[in-house]
């Protein structure tokens, strides 16, 4: 049994309010055999500058501290990468540090350069993450992704990340979705859905116009995921410049406040032991008591089936920013999924659903942009982005990205950075005919969540329109 | 495969003591593209790297011996004293004292039980396995852990019941000497080099 002491659940304090001025990204691609990582790099960083109108030069006198986010040195080839990418954008002397969280390592960028502003070490930093999953083949890169569990105890096992994470999986699928067709198509439905939000997408790599018949007839993976529920393997970069207060009004006249946090669970699954289920706001103590009773096997938590960091994550992150139910409080989300299934049972971790009744989120309509049932916008629309499934996840970038398309909807900007035609042209990427502007209407607060692997490390990203702060 | 001379290791008198070869230099090639362009080069390499198992040597030791050792606090004023960890915890994740080693051998074999399991074709390079690989999670009766193994015979379903059986003829050292089998499978039936213990 976990217990908590008191002390470890205070609510995070901050010395000073932290705003998101502006991101960029590059694109996003399987491969990029015609750059390097300091190139893309470069790109989101453009990018970055462009989107305030201020030149890269101009932007960089502003930064006082830089956090990098890159978690596979494996996939680089290169200790230290960190410190190549920090000269080669011409930030030297500054200090600079390097993140690595697994899967989560975009989201922890964030933390690290949230709590450097918060605190008021700096006031302005950099943060930036990027992958490089292309330089060796893909039994290779799964060797690498499998050295990221436990070497003596997990990896020897198939070299196979795969194989230390569908477990979970099979269990969740087993028990709380009972096995039943209409829970698998109800999955296929995300994969359908997050693939065609990344046709509107320039910068994504596996835009598809799909159907849940073709996500159900794809091979086999490791049943019941298949192919088509499984997340992108990416090369690409992304970054966010974090300030406090007054040189975010210096560099834009639109700041939005951010707030990040994290949580933690065992890198092996095996160590997991059971405890109480810990509860978000919009919980009461009552509701779990009877949950092994309408899921036989479900009432042990976190088992295999709850992400308990997750559920940290949004502790820690909902009271900071006075969120107390996320389906009403927040506009939109942008969620990890690495795997449909994993996508619905962090609905139930974040408190978007409670434990259990994941799937009602995306049988309701409320993760879409438009409600397919009614027509109407869709209460909390999910991974307009596309997500990890049909947008990309080059690891160190994917939280960064996240955050980025979550603040362009609350910027009201998102049709700008993403129906551009030369933005297409410049990415070789055809823009379809059908083309559909995604713009979550008056969007005021949204959340991103990064997660890694089996859920070591999960952070929560909350952006607020200072206008509409809840605390 | 240049594997001549590869590298070995002692220990003597608390120092490593190297004989042989732990890394083969290759040369690198060009990268080009179809029109002829060079975009990369090649970097080969070949190493052996020095692992050393600490104070979970008795649990890689054990399973070539067909013992399955966890272990438990014995710290009176833990909140986890009595708890037994599989996986083998040298140090009480709670107090952090020592734990003491438990032969959790007899217990795995009156039946252990499979939490749930995953079935796959895929590998990463390195595998040894035989495919597909049969993954299974198993709880203990009395641990509040669920190891995670290979099923070696037979097709896995929550809540069977399993046995381990141990790579007692020519032990690797690793975790593959690990390996579970429906409980009721016949020692002739086993994968060679292994046996119940
Ligand atoms: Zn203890």
């Amino acid at each position: 049994m976990i217990k908590f002491s008191e002390r470890q659940l205070k609510i995070p304090q901050m010395q000073q309010p932290v705003y998101l001025v502006t991101g960029g990204m590059s694109k996003f691609a399987r491969s990029f055999p015609e750059k390097r990582t300091e190139e893309l790099v470069i790109d989101s960083f453009v990018e970055a500058s462009e989107f305030i109108d201020k030149s890269p030069a101009e932007l960089k006198k502003y930064i006082h501290s830089c956090y990098y986010g890159h978690f596979a040195d494996h996939f680089g080839d290169q200790l230290l990468g960190e410190a190549v990418i920090h000269d080669r954008l011409g930030l030297d002397p500054l200090g600079n540090v390097g993140i690595k969280t697994g899967g989560a390592t975009g989201g922890s960028t964030l933390w690290e350069a949230f709590k450097a502003v918060a605190s008021g070490y700096s006031d302005c930093v950099l943060a930036m993450g990027w992958e490089r999953m292309d330089e060796v083949p893909t039994d290779e890169g799964n060797h690498y992704i499998a050295s990221a569990a436990d070497k003596d105890w997990e990896t020897p096992l198939g070299h196979i990340y795969t194989g230390y994470y569908a477990v979970m999986a099979q269990k969740y699928w087993q028990v709380f979705g009972k096995e039943e067709e209409s829970f698998r198509r109800t999955m296929a439905e995300i994969a359908v859905k997050n693939r065609g939000y990344a046709r509107m997408n320039p910068h994504a790599q596996g835009p598809m116009k799909i159907t849940v018949e073709d996500v159900l007839n794809s091979p086999v993976v490791a049943n019941p995921l298949r192919a088509l529920d499984c997340c992108l393997m990416s090369v690409g970069a992304a970054c966010a410049i974090l300030c406090d207060e007054k040189t975010a009004f210096e560099l834009t006249d639109n700041p939005l406040l951010i707030y990040v946090s994290a949580g933690s669970h065992t890198l092996r699954v095996a160590d997991r032991r059971d405890m109480e289920i810990p509860l978000l706001p919009n919980e009461s103590p009552d509701q779990y008591t009877d949950l092994g009773e309408r899921f036989p096997g479900g009432d042990r938590y976190p088992g295999f089936t709850g992400f308990l960091a997750a559920r940290m994550a949004a502790y820690y992150g909902y009271g900071m920013a006075g969120i107390v139910d996320p389906t009403e409080d927040f506009d939109l989300v942008e969620l990890h999924d690495a795997f449909t299934i994993s996508d619905i049972q962090t609905y139930e971790d974040i408190g978007i659903r409670p434990y259990g009744e994941g799937r009602s989120y995306v049988e309701s309509g409320d993760c879409y942009h438009t409600n397919p049932f009614t027509n109407q916008p869709g209460k909390l629309p999910a991974n307009l982005s596309g997500g990890l499934i049909g947008n990309m996840h080059a690891v160190g970038a994917t939280g960064i990205m996240q955050a980025i398309e979550v603040g362009q909807h609350i910027w009201g900007r998102w049709a700008e950075m993403h129906e551009d035609q030369s933005k297409w042209d410049r990415f070789g990427r055809t823009k379809p005919d059908d083309w559909t502007n995604l713009q979550v209407e008056d969007a005021k607060r949204g959340l991103a969540i990064s997660h890694a692997g089996v859920g070591s490390h999960v952070t929560a990203t909350i952006l607020i329109h200072p206008d509409h702060q809840l605390i | 495969m240049n594997i001549e001379n590869r590298g070995t290791v002692r220990v003597e008198n608390g120092r490593y003591r190297f004989n042989g070869k732990f890394h083969y230099a290759y040369p690198n090639n060009p990268i080009r593209n179809e029109d002829g362009k060079l975009m990369g080069v090649t970097n080969p390499r070949d190493v052996t790297h020095v692992h050393m198992y600490g104070g979970e040597a008795p649990f890689f030791e054990g399973l070539g011996k067909g013992k399955l050792l966890g272990t438990r606090c014995i710290n009176p004023d833990c909140d986890a004293n009595g708890s037994i960890f599989i996986p083998f915890r040298i140090h009480c994740p709670d107090c952090l004292s020592k734990n003491e080693i438990v032969d959790m051998t007899g217990t795995a074999q009156k039946g252990a039980t499979v939490h749930t399991f995953m079935i796959t074709e895929r590998t990463g390079a390195f595998n040894t396995l035989p495919k597909p690989i049969r993954f299974v999670n198993v709880e203990f009766e009395g641990v509040p852990t669920i190891l995670m193994g290979n099923l070696a015979i037979g097709e896995p379903k929550i809540g069977m019941k399993v046995v381990p059986i141990f790579n007692t003829v020519n032990p690797t050292y690793t975790i593959l000497d690990l390996s579970w089998v429906p409980a009721g499978t016949d020692e002739s039936e086993l994968p060679e080099g292994f046996t119940f213990g």
